[in-house]
């Protein structure tokens, strides 16, 4: 018996290495533990959020002061902003499924750098660590916002610094990470997987990789910048010293446009997953897909410019980044239109991943089209800073890589554990989330296009109906949190034993055993010329 | 990846790199004596430009890779470039 077949005689959950119980995790360089390390810091961090922003809407159910002031909401919406973005939803479906699923996906034993992945995950920790010092230590809470916008970021006497360094830390998982995924597609896929043979979602992670890879240094650099400019003064955004304020915002946006790509895009692949299974039907223009895919990342990395429509920039630029920003639609729209079609004449099945799946495309779309209105310059102008922008991006990014989070782990779900959770009480929890989401998000189209400008804790009277529904939507959206989490936390160790594929899907992580062994194969797999992840 | 061929770069020319980049370091800083007006970064990101260029293809071997490995990085300076000229749509027109 080789070490191969010995190793696999336990699966990863049980696997006794050199080290035993949380040490076993934290020094694991298995792809498989390292990805649920990943899903327990990000589903921390994303209920701290979560708790900030319901404190949020809190306040915002009656005009003036309702639960904190003015200081305290400012900084709250910076924490809530930096952990959701930096923390939860930028290493998002990657560093959770990517990490899990890639190496199983593609006939493989684990990622190319097994401890440059531990190296990442200890990164986003200390990264973690920093941005909480931050806001528990030190003068005050950062209160800037997530975006970090010069000059206030180094005029603002709250504790900046351990803030930034954390973000700068958070980004260098992130790129490690990229580089990971992308050495591992090009060197490791098994024999007779050729490109044209990958599932989707090993797609959207690798060009979502080259995102991570050639758009996070930049921020990382303008983080550093911001620093030299709060300790030194060195006067590169500071408009007093000679610098250009609207310089950070360019640096900024370069990085933090393509980031939403990185948010999206491993959503995007998830959901190309769930459809074709629960729709029992080859995926309806797989190539298309790909070519928007590639698309997006590209696309998306030319068009950041929409972020700063008032900020003072030249019209020439304006145009530019206008049409660009009309043209990355196209490949989204491409992607919604091949999943419809995907569906039609399917043999639907109606299970928990499907629903969340089904409700993605919903948000999703709602939240794209809006994006059109804020691509639009005159309209843009208008609604720029307001609840508008605020509703759109929620729409795409909590709606978007929200939904296909919940989507993907009620999928993998039996995958990863072994279990089965309980279908009745995760319907109960994605229909209140559904119905939470909606209620909470759609006044605040309303409430932006009506004039009541993002950021302030206080509104006119005018608008105290539409905020009261929004804060009430967010009470059943956290009503249908916690049910699905205590359904999914209790299915752990609770939850009957799943089969091996549940769900009927094609592609290889349903292969092996539920949980799957240590490496995963006890042979490499040799994919035929008449094999493909869709072939029903 | 064991059977892959590994190029054996002989001592010379990276000896010989080595005092190019030295020689260019120098140059740079000698530059700076001389006003080049508006030119003066762009004088000095070309040099910067030579360099890179000598450490990407002899110090990490792009010149004995695969094809496929240097489309790849001249995809990302194609990139960088682009990203550099879109922003300056700003700067150039404001």
């Amino acid at each position: 018996m080789n070490s191969t077949s010995v190793a696999n005689e336990a699966n990863y959950l049980k696997y006794r290495g050199k080290y035993k119980g949380l040490l076993g995790w934290i020094f694991s360089t298995d792809h498989k533990r390292i990805g649920l390390l990943y899903l327990y810091s990000m589903a921390t961090m994303f209920s701290v959020g979560l708790l900030l922003g319901l404190a949020m809407k809190l306040e915002l159910l009656a005009p003036g002061k309702t639960i904190m002031e003015a200081q305290t909401y400012n900084a709250t919406f910076t924490v809530h902003g930096v952990i959701m973005i930096f923390m939860v939803v930028v290493p998002g479906l990657p560093a959770v499924f990517g990490n899990f699923l890639l190496p199983i996906m593609i006939g493989a034993k684990d990622v190319a750098f097994p401890k440059l992945n531990l190296l990442s995950w200890w990164f986003y920790v200390a990264g973690v660590f920093l941005v909480l010092s931050a806001i528990l230590f030190g003068p005050g809470t950062p209160d800037t916002g997530w975006t970090f916008y010069a000059p206030y970021s180094f005029k603002t006497g709250t504790n900046l610094l351990p803030a930034i360094f954390g973000a700068f830390i958070l980004g260098f998982s992130s790129i490690l990470t990229g580089l990971n995924f992308l050495v591992t597609i090009h060197r490791l896929r098994c024999p007779g997987l050729k490109w044209t043979k990958l599932p989707l979602f090993v797609w959207t992670l690798y060009g979502t990789a080259w995102i991570q890879l050639l758009a996070t240094p930049v921020v990382g650099i303008t983080l550093v910048l911001v620093a030299l400019e709060r300790i030194f003064g060195v006067g590169v955004f500071d408009p007093a010293l000679g610098g250009d304020p609207i310089l950070y915002q360019h640096l900024f946006w370069i990085y933090s446009h393509p980031a939403v790509y990185i948010m999206i895009l491993p959503a995007m692949g998830a959901i190309s997953e769930i459809i074709p299974t629960f729709a029992q039907k080859h995926i309806f223009g797989y190539k298309a897909i790909i070519a928007s895919t590639m698309a997006i990342a590209f696309v998306g990395y030319l068009v950041w410019g929409h972020h700063m429509f008032t900020a003072g920039m030249s019209g020439t630029a304006q145009y530019y980044f206008s049409l660009l920003t009309f043209l990355v639609a196209i490949p989204s729209a491409i992607k919604v239109f091949n999943w419809i079609s995907t569906m039609y004449k399917g043999s639907i099945n109606v299970q928990t991943p499907f629903l969340w799946a089904a409700s993605f495309i919903f948000v999703f779309m709602i939240g794209g089209l809006s994006g059109l209105v804020l691509g639009a310059l005159a309209a843009n102008i208008y609604v720029h800073d307001t609840a508008f922008v605020v509703a759109h991006f929620h729409y795409i990014v909590f709606g978007g890589t929200g939904f296909a989070f919940f989507a993907a782990i009620h999928y993998w779900f039996p995958k990863i554990f072994g279990r089965m959770y309980d279908k009745t009480w995760a319907n109960t929890g994605w229909l209140l989330f559904f119905i939470g989401f909606v209620t909470l998000y759609s006044p605040m189209f309303y409430l932006g296009m009506m004039g009541m400008p993002r950021r302030y804790y206080d509104y006119l009277q005018e608008f105290h109906g539409g905020n009261i529904l929004s804060t009430i939507g967010s009470w059943v959206l956290v009503t249908g949190f916690v049910i699905v989490i205590v359904n999914l936390v209790r299915s752990v160790r609770k939850g009957p034993k799943a089969e091996m594929n549940p769900w009927h899907g094609k592609t290889l992580e349903w292969t092996v055993p539920s949980p799957p062994p240590l490496e995963n194969f006890d042979e490499i797999p040799v994919i035929e010329e008449n094999d493909g992840p869709y072939n029903y | 990846m064991e059977n892959e061929k590994h190029h054996i770069v002989p001592y010379r020319l990276y000896l010989f790199v080595l005092v190019a980049l030295l020689a260019l370091t120098f140059l740079s800083i000698a530059i700076t004596e001389i006003d080049l007006g508006s030119l003066t970064v762009a004088g000095a990101l070309v040099l910067a430009s030579i360099k890179a260029y000598l450490v990407l293809k002899y110090f990490m071997h792009l010149k004995y890779d695969k094809p496929y490995i240097v489309s790849m990085v001249v995809f990302v300076f194609a990139i960088f470039i682009v990203t550099v000229i879109v922003t300056f749509l700003d700067y150039l027109y404001r």
